[in-house]
């Protein structure tokens, strides 16, 4: 359990991230999601124990992480943005340098880089110069050296940025495989990439921790009780008089029409959903399908980094 | 100590992992014999031990720019290419991150230094000079050469840069090993110091004459002791 308390940071004057608060659970995958300069790779810093926070705490199982322990930094793994890498060495050198740094040594190193190989898929880049990889093969081997030592968490500061499709798709598999052994923590400013990857999202805005949750309850945070996706068999012009401009209805407008039928989004006034399909009954028209709006990820997102203030969300 | 020696042998094998370091030492060693021909093996006669003696002078100079060199890139080029996070990870104290670091460099120090052995072994050959005044002016210039890599890598513990942790390193040798002009112009107690001070000529240059000087060993050690501390502080202050 990765407890975090009031997490505050400063640059000189700027404030990078303002009192954050949150808890990560064992073996979950949370995702920090925000627009470039929320935050994202300070909070992550900071959880790898690179920077002190101005102010606040991280308690790693209960264990404060600049309490000055070496055993802390044992349980992290890290990928920075861009992989680090003694771009010189060989793939297999590379990796047993950092395993013995970190305390590893003998058989079970051997074992445990012939193991990180294969789970990040570079197992046929072990002999190979650093310097010649591709720079999929580059963050594969990055995020092999982040786990090779076994940590509890994994931080992986936007691992699939710069990536190709192909890549992508491989870099997914990967992350989602290290849920077997570890907690991971992912950031990326690419919404589609952390809500097919994480449990779990933190959006973070201006440094300020703006709202988390699953994909599911962040959409169902955004859910408007007063907002509804109807289907009716109606004209455009018969939308107008009757909908349009009706005391129960704040806004309203046509998405779509399918033949004789339109697909609209109706905003009423306060939850008077009863009061509106008797509306519609009343009137005559043909109630195809009435349901609440629920708001796409990317609107959730968009609405929460916006500048503009989001009144949906209030 | 098993970090940093692993830090040590991976930055000492970096170091001829690429054409770089074989290109520095071939250079630096190819001026100074060029040096050692031109100035220490001219034409009139000399006493042997002054020959070894003048080769101890221009070899101090040689060490010195060397180190500066050699140095540089210790942490300026983990910073710039991002691998210093992997040492900041790393279950390591900062002490042995920079003691594995300083060893790395005093190491290369080394190596040119037993290179430029032919030299002393030339005289030697040629003519009459005692083991103990070539051992006596090697000791001294490992001594020199280690406060030097000591310095250089508190100046490339402070940026990201090479060539500015390079002229850090330099502006305070050429300091130091001014020190006892400075002295000479000061009043008392300041020029007792001031020359105390002194790199090269306080400390140097009895090595170079093929005596020990206890107190010179004390000035190196304390020297490579300070600068190591303030590259300790410069690096936990980053975190900072």
């Amino acid at each position: 359990m990765i407890e975090v308390s009031g997490l505050t940071r400063y640059y000189g004057e700027t404030k990078a991230i303002e009192d954050l608060s949150f808890n990560i659970g064992a073996n979950e995958i949370v995702g920090f999601l925000g627009l470039n300069g929320a935050g994202k790779t300070t909070t992550l810093k900071i959880l790898a124990g690179l920077l002190h926070p101005t102010s606040g705490s991280v308690r790693i199982e209960g264990e404060d992480l600049f309490g000055g322990s070496l055993d802390t930094r044992r349980n992290v793994g890290f990928l920075p943005e861009v992989a680090p890498l003694y771009t010189e060495m060989r793939v297999r050198d590379y990796l047993r340098f950092l395993g013995e740094l970190r305390g590893m040594g003998g058989a079970s190193l051997d074992s445990a880089i012939s193991e990180v190989a294969e789970r990040t898929h570079c197992d046929e880049a072990l002999d190979v110069v650093i310097e010649t990889l591709s720079y999929g093969y580059r963050k594969r081997v990055g995020i092999a050296q982040a786990i090779l030592h076994k940590p509890r968490w994994v931080i992986l500061d936007e691992p699939i940025g710069g990536l190709d499709p192909v890549q992508i798709v491989g870099m997914r598999k990967v992350i989602a495989n290290l849920r077997d052994t570890c907690t991971v923590l992912v950031s990326s400013h690419i919404l589609s990439e952390v809500s097919q990857t994480c449990d779990r999202l933190l959006i973070l805005k201006q440094g300020r921790l703006v709202a988390e949750g699953s994909e599911q309850q962040l959409s169902h945070m955004a859910q408007h009780a007063s907002s509804l996706r109807v289907q009716l068999r109606m004209t455009a012009a018969e939308f107008e008089s009757v909908v349009v401009g009706h005391a129960l209805v704040k806004d309203a407008s046509i998405l779509r029409t399918e033949g004789e039928l339109l697909v609209a989004r109706v905003d009423l006034t306060g939850d008077h959903r009863e009061a509106f399909v008797a509306v519609l009954v009343q009137a005559s028209v043909g109630v195809r399908r009435i349901e609440d709006a629920e708001s796409e990820l990317e609107d959730i997102f968009l609405e929460l980094t916006s500048n503009q203030p989001s009144q949906k969300l209030r | 100590m098993k970090a940093a020696l692993l830090i040590a042998r991976r930055d000492f094998q970096a170091y001829f992992n690429t054409a770089w370091g074989y290109v520095v030492i071939a250079v630096l060693l190819l001026i100074h014999g060029l040096l050692f021909n031109a100035l220490a093996m001219e034409s009139k006669a000399k006493y042997s031990a002054d020959v070894l003696e003048e080769f101890f002078y221009l070899s101090s100079g040689f060490t010195m720019i060397a180190a500066i060199i050699l140095t540089m890139r210790l942490f300026a080029e983990e910073r710039s290419s991002g691998t210093m996070v992997l040492l900041d990870t790393a279950p390591v104290h900062t002490v042995q991150v920079v003691l594995g670091k300083f060893l790395a460099g005093l190491s290369i120090i080394l190596v040119l230094l037993a290179l430029s052995t032919y030299m002393p072994a030339l005289i030697f050959v040629n003519g009459k000079v005692s083991l103990g005044h070539i051992f006596s002016g090697y000791l001294g210039l490992a001594l020199l050469g280690a406060s030097v890599v000591a310095i250089g890598t508190w100046g490339s513990s402070l940026t990201r840069i090479q060539f500015v942790g390079g002229a850090i390193a330099g502006v305070v040798t050429a300091v130091l090993v001014l020190a006892w002009a400075l002295g000479k112009v000061s009043d008392p107690p300041l020029d007792q110091l001031t020359s105390y001070m002194s790199l090269f000529d306080k400390h140097f240059q009895p090595f170079m004459q093929g005596r020990v000087n206890t107190q010179s060993i004390v000035f190196y050690l304390s020297l490579c002791f300070a600068f190591l501390l303030l590259a300790v502080r410069s690096l936990r202050g980053r975190r900072w």
